[in-house]
Parts: C-alpha cells; structure tokens; sequence
C-alpha cells in the first residue's frame, strides 16, 4: 500500500486545518465552545492517526530486512520526497501515534490559555516526528527534524511554567547548534555521494577519513536531541518548564530522534568511523548513567529528578547501539520503546498532583498514598519500571543493552550496572518522600484521587508496559530482520 | 554604426524604461500632486512592461561590448523591476497616509531601476559605474524623501556621503584597472589577466570590489546601513534592502567572471573573507539591536554575506544559489518591512522591540506573519529562507570550501538568537496595547510574502532553480 506512509504523516494536519478553520470562523463565538470542538477534533485526528498507524505495523512484513511502503517522487535541488519504513523505524511510527491522543488527553482541562493554538501546535510536531522516522531522504529527513524545534519552542514557551523564556531559548538554540553541523555533514555526504537517497547512502562506502568527520558532525546533532553528557543540561530545563504533555513528548518522542539517527546514519554509514569512537561513546554513556543518577537523586523537583533519569536511561540506549551486536541494538529499540511509555507515564504522574496542587516540590507532598491510593498504584508500577523491575518492559532493555555491552566492553557493563541500582535508589526514594510517610501538609487534605479522564490516559500506558515485559518479542519479531542486517553490514565494514 | 538597430533591440526595456520615465516626469510636473495616483500606476505599469521585454527580448551585445543581454541579466530585471513596482505600490499608499504625497517617489524608483537595468546589463567599466551612478543618486533622494522629518535627511545625508566616498574608491579601482590591464572592456580585461592578476590590476580591483561591497552592505562597509535603515521611510528601506542589493550581486558576479575569471583564486578570498565578516558582524551586532528597522539592518548585512558565500563558490552552481538566495531573501525582507508598515499604535509606527509584546494577541494574522517571516530568515526548514541557505552552503561545499560553510552554518545559529527574540516577544510577552488598525495593501504584501515563505514556496522552487539555472550559466566563471 504506497501512499500509506504520507497519509499517516500529514494526517494530523487534516486535524490542524479543521483548528484553523475553526479559529477563523469563530469570531465572535463563545470561546469555550469553540475550544470544546477544537479539543475532540484534536482527539479524532490523533486517533485516527493511531488506527492509521496500526494498520501500518499490520501490514508489515517482518521478513523483509528493507524499507517497505516506500514512496519517491522527484522534488526540487537534487532531493526526492522519499519515505519508507523498516523495521527499526516503524515502532518509532505506532510509538508516536500512541502517545499523541495521551498527550492530548492529558491536556483536556490543565491548558488554560489560547487552547487552540496549542492542539495546532501539538498536531504539527506529531507531522514532524512520524514524518523523520519515515524520511528516505537527507533533505526530507532534515526538515522535518528540524522543523520539530518550531512547534516545540511555543509549547515550552508559551505554555510553559516560571523560567519558560530561558528553557525556551537554550532548547532551541542548543538543539539548533546540532542540527546546522549535521546539515554541513548532509551536504558533504550529498556532494561526496551525489545523491541524498538514504537508501542509496546506506550502500555507499564513505572514505574513512571523511567518515570522522561527518560521523562528529552527526554525533553533535544526535547526542543533543539523545541527549548525551555533557550536553544534557538543557533537558532538564526544558522538561522542568514544558507543560505535562510536552514533558511526554519531549522524553517520550524527541529523545528517540537522537538514538534514531545513530541507528540509521552513524552505524551502518560511517562504521569505521562508529568502531572509532565507540570508546568514546562508551564512556559518556557510562558517565551519563553513573553521574545523572546521582545528579537525579539530589533533586528537590519532582520533575527534574524524572528528566535526570531520563538522561541515564538514554546512557543505556546509546550505550546499547554502540557495542555493535544484535543484543544492544535490540536492546536500545526496546529501551527507547519502553522509556517512551514510562518516562511519559511518569510525567504524566507529575501531572496529576501539579494539576492539583501546582507544585512540583518534593518536600510539599508526602503521604498520598492515604488519599490517593488508585495513584499510588499507578505511580507505584511505573516507578518500578523506571528501575527496571523483571516483568515490566524497563527490564527488558536494560539486560539486553548490558549484555550487548558486556559482549563489546566488559568494563562498560559493569559501570552501567551500578546504574541499575542507582536508579532504584533515586526512584524509590522519591517514591517513599511523595507517597509514604505521614501527610504533614494540611493543604493536601483535600487532595482528590484519579479521574475517570486520567485513569483512561494511564491505563494504554500500563497496559502497555506490562504486556512489552511479559512479551518483548512482539517488538523483537519486527526488529529482527532489520536489526541484523544493520549488525552484519557494521560487522563486515569494520571487521569485528 | 552597422546594428544599430538590433543594439537598440537588445537594450529596449532599458530604453522604454528611460522614455517612460521622462515622460511621466513631465507628466507629473504639469499636472501637480494632484496626479501621483496616475503616476504611480503608470510607473508600475512601465515597470511591467520593461520585466517582460527584459524576459522575452533577444540576447547579445551592444554599444560595441558596453551593454549585456544574456539570460542573468534578464533574470536580474525581472525581479529588480518586480521588486521596484511592489516599493511604488508600498510607497503610494503610504505616503498618502502621512499626507505628504509627491508625485516624483515613483518616477524616482523608475530612474533607479533603470540604474540597476543598466549594472546588470554592464559589460564594461565605464557602464557599470554609469548604472551604480544613476540608481545611487535616486536612493539619496528617496531616503531623505521626507524632508520634514530629521532622521529622514539625516539617514539621505549620511548615504549620500558615505555612498560618495565608496563611488570614489570605486572609481579609483577602475582607474587602476583600465591603466593596467590597458581596457575597460571586461572581455579584454579577462585577456589581459588571463594567468592571474598582476599586483597593479589586483590593487585596482580590491578597491573596485569594496565600493561594490558598500553598495550591497557587506561589511566591513556596512556602516551606513542602520542609519539609513532606521531613518529612511519604511516603503523606502523595502527598496533599498531588495533590488538594488540584487542589481549589485549580480554587478559583482559579472564583474568578476567576466573581467577576472583568470584571478579567480585571488578574488575569492576577497569574497570569502567580505563573506565572513559580514555573516560575523550581522550575527553579533545585531544582538543588541531593540530597534527592529536596525535590527534587520544587521539581519541584512548577515544574509549578503551568505549570498556572498554562494559567489564564492564561482561556479554555474554557486552563481545559481546566490541569484536563487536573493530572490527568496527578497521576499521574506520585503514582507518583513510591510508587516512593520502595517503596525502603528497611536498614529506612530511601531518599531522598537517592545511595542511587539504580546502581538499575537492583539493582531494573530500579522504576529503569524513575522512568526512565519522570522524563522524563515533564521533558516528553519521548511521555510524558503531554509531552501536559499540550502543552495548557498551546498555550492559551497561542492566547491571545496566547506569550511567556510561550516563557519557560516555556525554563526548562523548566533543571529537565530534574535529572530528568537522577536517571536518570544510577540508569543510569550503580556500585550503592550492596542494597535492601530493595519492598511490592506501592506498586509497584503506582509501576508503573501508570509504565504510564500510557505508552503508557496514548494511550487516556486522548481521554476525558480532552472531560470537562476540558465542565469548562471551566463554568470559563472568559465
């Protein structure tokens, strides 16, 4: 079914011109029902973007080691519109479909300024996200990573909390700082290959000596959006800032992006260049996991601490794609998947009591699980899968990402592991000051449990964590083909 | 004189353009104020006129070598006479609403758009100084077009002397040139630096290339530029910001494939390092602008100098990205400058930073508009500024010098800061107050402008690439 991937791609703009429609006839009328419309339009398009994207995986054949439903039409200064999907991008696909209704759902009453513009702009970066994962071409695939940073800027900014202004700024200035080395390195690669065809660049053998510096050129773009250390810092700034559902995206969504491009450019393209630098990868990534999860567990905001574990999580992922082999690649999608889920889970979390109370101070809160006890339920299984409990999907990639790094570099292993007990220490901690103890804040008393509205956001996510547990290989089937074609060809290029 | 009359027919728009300028100045003197309406669309109407036989009109030399036809200078008019007619439309109605209206603003726009007809038609030195001569002496006048108001003369004073003195370093390049090279003709100039400039010829053509360098503001003789930004009348800044820098690009690019393509590694530098400074100098000085007319004074200064990185390049490829990068520059600049026309609050345009708080609450079209408008000239895909940055630093690198690319990918990220500001300031701020309502004819432009930025863009970019495309072929160094 060609065609199937642009419709899922600009299927929420559909959703976006209806808004627009809206805000332009509605003059006049009265605003809540105006925003009333506008947030199931919203809803639908999300909806039927997700129904879109499960046909999609569907109708994928996991055998095939290829890109499938590929479209390419000739379009302007030597790029071709070209999309396509294998096996490593397609969960990328449903991942995103998934989370955008929960995203907006999430935002059905705490958005209580110029609401509209808001859906406009979450619509928009769903557009720019599904369409990165599906782009076949470089141009294509740089304008809608780059395009991201647009709707991403407004939602911190405009929607944001006390420090959005800054948080703003450095997100979009460091991010943007990446991306133009990259499209430097885009052009190198263009001029040097004569195509953008990613495809075709993924046959091309690039000279060794240029592969350093296209791969530091990539690198510096991916390990920002990852993010890596010590790029890291404008992560928590903009989690702590962004509105709940933009939290969800950012850690959910746009971190994905950087493990992404290291899957689909930096390995299979520049292989000499990636056996290069993978000590170099291995050690930020084992500082990023030991160093942030003590950073994370000194936190004082909720949020914050969520954003540094975030940053170690992601240590795991680029640590799992690195060591080369078909158990760390495997591991870091799967790693990347289930951050997705619980790290949005978890934000989401944070959503629940801020809307509530509008605070995200630890010392504020304790005792909650007397009046909430549905949320401490909830908050309870995703902290766990945060820590990486067996059973929850935060296991499954954790191991596999070790055991691919104990095959590449016993030493790497053995830091990341510590990481594993880090992370419970932090997560528990917050878990026990929250949740546990007495309920010493007299403005907590009247504190309410779960909506009907909030257990339907969470209740896809923990059915979702605990079936990618119990059944990894539901994600492993439409990996497989893919992932070890991208191992053999980086083995055989870099003889290893 | 054997072909007279073909050397008529090849230098007909210009031609019509003249007679029609004369006329409508007679036209105007007899009939008063009173008949600027009529003026103003004859004008336009010239200027349409002269587009189409630039675009349609056969291609050669003329006037034994003086005067070009060929596919970059009919490229060249077609948006230089474009452009001017959009700066009559701007200008009419805007002078109308200050009630100062002058019938002698179009005719003197029709006189400088000649002036550029004739730099991108130049075929030897003395032409070239001729076309620069004529469409200056306009752009004094009309910066100090209104005479009632002290910024205004001061901002025409200011050029006027400055664009003197850079008249003279040019002139005294040429002089220098002609002495050495032994012609003014650029085809005998290229026999003459066939294997490299000589030390005479290159100190002539340094100092030919900084007064081309004032006149499309590339720094380090930039420095007149804020001045007559802030003080010229907007309508007036939208003229001098498009067609003339286009008019000069194009000068300079003839310029040096035709007469210097032998010396093409010692211009280059020239040109890389004019790139640089201007790319520098526009990124940090624009940091500290509150004003937005000097603000996007700077932006300017920084965007040729990323036209320059295409010219640079010296090939058909980086002739294409630099005449592909002016147009759609000229574009997002020229509905910048009418969103500006079309904000006033209390009678008074507004212009510093400030008064753009909270703007998309007050007026969402127009904060949409300079949104859309300002990260297009940031470079963010998919906007058209992303496509005119694209072509430039992709004939650059082509061409070897990505380095220079890098650096300029680089601190193009130091001017996002405050394309940023200006978005963060109308989406983020409480509102300033009410604002006044906005004339259609500059929200028109500020909106098409804004609507080709995108998605028109996307249609426009095919088309654009293969006439810049032959136009280049005619430009690049052999």
């Amino acid at each position: 079914m060609t065609g199937l991937l642009s419709l899922i791609t600009f299927a929420p703009m559909i959703g976006v011109a209806a808004i627009l429609g809206l805000r332009l006839t509605g003059k006049g009328r009265d605003e809540a029902a105006l925003e009333g419309a506008a947030k199931w339009i919203a809803l639908v398009t999300t909806l039927a973007t997700l129904a879109l994207s499960v046909l999609l995986v569907a109708q994928f054949d996991a055998k095939v080691s290829g890109f499938q439903f590929v479209e390419d039409v000739a379009w302007f200064a030597g790029a071709r519109y070209a999309m396509g999907v294998d096996g490593i991008s397609v969960l990328f696909v449903l991942l995103t479909a998934f989370l955008m209704p929960i995203c907006i759902l999430a935002s059905w009453t705490s958005i209580k300024t110029r609401l509209l513009e808001y859906l406009i702009a979450f619509l928009l970066l769903e557009t720019l996200v599904i369409g990165v994962f599906c782009a076949l071409d470089l141009v294509v695939f740089y304008i809608f990573f780059e395009g991201g940073l647009l709707p991403m800027f407004l939602i911190i900014g405009v929607w944001g909390g006390q420090r959005r202004v800054y948080a703003a700024f450095k997100f979009f200035l460091y991010t943007l700082l990446g991306s133009v080395l990259m499209l430097a390195a885009i052009l190198a690669m263009a001029t040097t290959a004569g195509t953008t065809s990613i495809p075709e660049l993924l046959a091309f053998k690039f000279d060794p000596a240029l592969q350093t510096w296209l791969w530091l050129a990539f690198f510096a773009s991916f390990a920002v959006k990852m993010p890596m250390w010590p790029v890291h810092t404008w992560l928590p700034d903009a989690h702590v800032e962004a509105p709940t559902a933009g939290s969800v995206i950012l850690a959910g969504i746009l971190l994905k992006l950087g493990g992404y491009g290291f899957m689909r450019f930096s390995l299979p393209m520049f292989p000499n260049a990636s056996d290069y630098f993978t000590p170099l990868v291995f050690a930020l990534s084992a500082i990023a996991i030991v160093y942030t999860s003590l950073v994370a567990f000194r936190q004082t905001d909720i949020k914050k601490l969520i954003a540094y574990s975030s940053v170690a999580h992601m240590g795991f992922v680029t640590m799992g794609i690195f060591s080369g082999n078909v158990q760390g690649e495997q591991g870091a999608i799967f790693q990347m998947l289930s951050h997705g889920l619980i790290s949005g889970a978890l934000f989401l979390c944070v959503g629940v009591v801020y809307d509530r109370m509008h605070t995200r101070e630890i010392a504020f809160y304790g005792g909650l699980t007397q009046r909430m006890p549905w949320y401490a339920a909830v908050f309870l299984l995703f902290t766990m899968g945060n820590v990486g409990l067996p059973g929850t999907s935060g296991f499954v990639g954790e191991i596999l990402t070790l055991t691919g790094a104990y095959g590449a570099a016993t030493w790497v292993a053995l830091i990341a592991a510590t990481g594993v007990i880090l992370s419970a220490v932090y997560a528990l901690t917050l878990y026990r000051r929250v949740m546990f103890g007495e309920m010493i804040n007299p403005k907590l008393m009247a504190i309410q449990d779960l909506t009907a509205r909030e257990v339907l956001i969470f209740a896809p996510l923990i059915a979702g964590t605990l079936w990618l547990g119990v059944q990894p290989d539901v994600v492993f089937n439409l990996t497989a083909a893919s992932v070890d074609n991208l191992v053999a060809g980086y083995r055989a290029a870099t003889g290893r | 004189m054997l072909n007279l009359s073909s050397a008529l027919s090849l230098a007909l728009p210009e031609l019509f353009l003249a007679a029609a300028a004369m006329a409508l100045l007679v036209l105007g003197a007899f009939r008063g104020d009173r008949s600027t309406w009529l003026v103003s669309s004859l004008s336009v109407l010239a200027l349409i006129v002269s587009a189409g036989l630039a675009a349609t009109g056969p291609f050669g030399t003329a006037f034994s070598g003086g005067f070009v036809a060929d596919a970059a200078s009919a490229f060249a008019k077609v948006f230089i006479y474009g452009f001017s007619a959009v700066a009559i439309v701007l200008g009419d109605r805007w002078l109308k609403r200050i009630g100062g209206v002058k019938f002698e603003y179009p005719v003197l726009i029709v006189l400088a758009a000649l002036g550029m007809g004739m730099m991108a038609s130049a075929g030897d030195l003395i032409s070239l100084y001729m076309g620069i001569e004529l469409h200056s002496l306009a752009l004094y006048v009309l910066a100090a077009f209104r005479r009632d108001d002290a910024r205004s003369s001061e901002a025409g004073l200011k050029y006027f002397v400055l664009g003197a003195l850079s008249s003279g370093l040019l002139l005294y390049g040429a002089s220098l040139i002609y002495g050495f090279a032994g012609s003014v003709k650029f085809p005998d100039i290229a026999v003459a630096v066939a294997n490299g400039a000589e030390p005479g010829v290159l100190f002539g053509l340094v100092f030919l290339l900084c007064g081309l360098a004032f006149k499309v503001s590339a720094a380090p003789f930039h420095m007149w530029t804020p001045d007559v930004y802030e003080g010229a009348p907007t309508p007036v800044v939208i003229f001098i910001t498009t067609a003339p820098k286009l008019a000069a690009m194009v000068l300079i690019a003839r310029v040096l494939s035709d007469a210097f393509p032998g010396a093409l590694d010692q211009w280059r530098q020239v040109i890389i390092a004019l790139a640089l400074i201007s790319v520098t100098v526009g990124a940090f000085a624009g940091l500290a602008q509150k004003n937005l007319k000097r603000l996007l004074a700077y932006s300017s200064i920084a965007n040729i100098g990323y036209a320059l990185i295409g010219l640079s390049a010296g090939d058909q490829q980086g002739m294409q990205a630099m005449l592909v990068f002016m147009v759609l520059y000229m574009v997002d600049v020229t509905g910048f400058f009418a969103c500006l026309m079309a904000l006033s609050r209390g009678g008074k345009p507004m212009e510093s930073l400030a008064d753009f708080a909270g703007l998309v609450r007050v007026r969402p079209g127009l904060a949409l508009a300079i949104t859309a408008l300002s990260f297009s000239v940031l470079g963010l895909p998919p906007f058209s500024g992303f496509w005119a940055k694209f072509y430039v630093f992709k004939a650059a690198v082509a061409a070897g010098l990505g380095p220079v690319a890098a650096v300029g990918l680089a601190l193009s990220v130091v001017a996002a800061f405050y394309y940023l500001r200006i978005v963060k300031t109308m989406w983020f701020d409480p509102p300033a107050g009410e604002v006044d309502p906005a004339p259609l004819d500059a929200r028109l432009v500020a909106f098409g402008a804004a609507i080709f930025s995108f998605p028109l863009v996307l249609l426009a970019l095919n088309p654009l690439d293969a006439y810049a495309l032959t136009a280049a072929a005619a430009l690049a160094v052999p």
